[in-house]
């Protein structure tokens, strides 16, 4: 569904991908993992279109992404995007900011999309909230609304950037939850995370950037169980074993 | 004691027809201001460079030309190019336009302020650039701008006065002429002071409230 073929990305004269060659299939849940500062950030807001690319392809179900071309509308409607600092409209309620893409960018009707922002709020558990304000809630429940947002779109895929990087430890539970009973739900998820257990238990497959390229591939158990590359060994002993 | 108040009776009518005309001249001032500062400001922040660069330009140029200068020029040099400005079309016209630059600098820092997140989560749910100016940034920029913008209501209000210079009767004008009719200085300028506290006071009470309500 999302193909990605030598990508190439420079920030100046920083060479920060360096050919990266990737693909998620339809209803796959692809893990990112890498050193801070690899790409892995990059990738994904290339794939939405949200930063551009200097060289290679990326498409999404054949349609080509081109972050200047009229089609990249289309496209972001249908691969939606959560980010670590959750990005809610301060400015509106909970309510509204669910409805705001359904009505005002995909013109639903306005009664469907609160029908439907009420269903997901109650699937992220945060049906009570309807009415507060996102400065209101918790990093925790921001996120969960930031994902109903997401969901509100009907996404074909959805983006997670570091889902739970902003949140309090006691808090990340609830939103990795959310998200692996959306895996379970059969969404096509791309998380670029540093929470290995849950790459481990909800990812299909991980991908290791490291030095501007996918350094190592595989289903999750495998890849971060038995690592073949000595950077992947490197980075998950450091990460699993920080002290 | 008596003569006094005798005296404040008898100018005060004249200096509040003044007032009206300070009144009338702040708020015309004031909406052209707001209208083509706002131009100016969305052009700036439009991402097209020529639009940018025109904005800006006219920006620098607006802020190095002293307000009774521009005045002048509608009021006296226009008529040479076939425009004749009434005095109170001129001196709006001529407020109203150097206040638009100080409104655009104002609004351009309070769209830039807005967090860029906000950009992309407009962006990546599929927004345009103008839906996203309307529904996403111009929206919480407003409330960076309005205690700005409450004081430079104020200076407005004062800076009103330059009308005179175009023989506009304002109400500094129409004290000077109560005065050098007169000669009751004292008594008319401080009657011209106090009412121009007077007129102020609603704005700084209104530019009191907005803080207090964005410290929340």
């Amino acid at each position: 569904m999302i193909e990605i073929r030598g990508l190439q990305k420079f920030f100046g004269t920083h060479h920060v991908l360096k050919g990266v060659d990737a693909s998620v299939a339809k209803g796959e849940v692809v893990c990112i993992i890498g050193p801070s500062g690899s790409g892995k950030s990059t990738i994904l807001r290339c794939i939405n279109g949200l930063e551009s690319y200097s060289g290679g392809t990326i498409d999404i179900d054949g349609v080509h992404v081109d972050h200047k071309a009229p089609s990249i509308k289309r496209i972001r409607t249908e691969v939606a995007m959560v980010f670590q600092r959750f990005n809610l409209f301060p400015h509106r309620s909970v309510l509204e900011n669910i409805i705001e893409g359904p009505v005002f960018v995909k013109g639903e009707p306005r009664a469907a999309a609160i029908a439907h922002a009420k269903e997901l709020l109650a699937s992220v558990g945060l049906a009570e909230k309807i009415d507060a304000h996102p400065s209101q809630l918790s990093g925790g429940q921001q996120q969960r609304v930031a994902i109903a947002r997401a969901l509100a779109m009907n996404p074909k895929a959805i983006l997670f950037d570091e889902p739970t990087s902003a949140l309090d430890p006691e808090l990340v539970g609830d939103v990795l939850e959310v998200m692996r009973k959306l895996a379970e739900a059969g969404m096509t998820m791309v998380v670029v995370t540093h929470e290995m257990q849950f790459a481990r238990e909800v990812a299909d497959r991980v991908l290791f950037i490291d030095g501007g390229v996918v350094a190592e591939q595989g289903p999750a158990a495998e890849l971060l169980g038995n690592p073949q590359h000595p950077r992947t060994q490197d980075f998950l002993r450091r990460v699993l074993h920080p002290m | 004691m008596l003569v006094l108040l005798a005296r404040v009776q008898e100018y005060f009518p004249i200096l509040l027809q003044g007032a009206w005309l300070t009144i009338l001249v702040t708020l015309g001032s004031l909406a052209l201001s707001t209208v083509l500062g706002m131009v100016w400001a969305v052009m700036r922040v439009s991402g097209i460079p020529w639009l940018a660069n025109l904005a800006a330009t006219i920006v620098n140029l607006l802020r190095g030309i002293p307000i009774i200068v521009l005045l002048f020029f509608l009021y006296f040099v226009l008529p040479d190019f076939g425009v004749a400005l009434s005095a109170l079309q001129a001196s709006i016209l001529g407020l109203g336009i150097a206040y638009s630059a100080y409104q655009s600098e104002n609004f351009r820092a309070g769209i830039e302020a807005v967090d860029h997140g906000q950009v992309e989560a407009a962006r990546a749910m599929g927004m345009g650039w103008p839906l996203m100016m309307r529904r996403v940034v111009l929206p919480q920029a407003v409330k960076i701008v309005l205690p700005p913008y409450g004081n430079i209501m104020i200076m407005m209000l004062k800076d009103s006065s330059q009308a005179s210079t175009i023989t506009v009767a304002e109400l500094a004008l129409q004290g000077k002429l109560i005065a050098t009719s007169t000669f009751q200085n004292a008594t008319v300028f401080s009657m011209v002071a106090v009412m121009y506290l007077v007129m102020c006071v609603p704005l700084i009470l209104f530019v009191r409230h907005l803080e207090k309500r964005n410290k929340t």
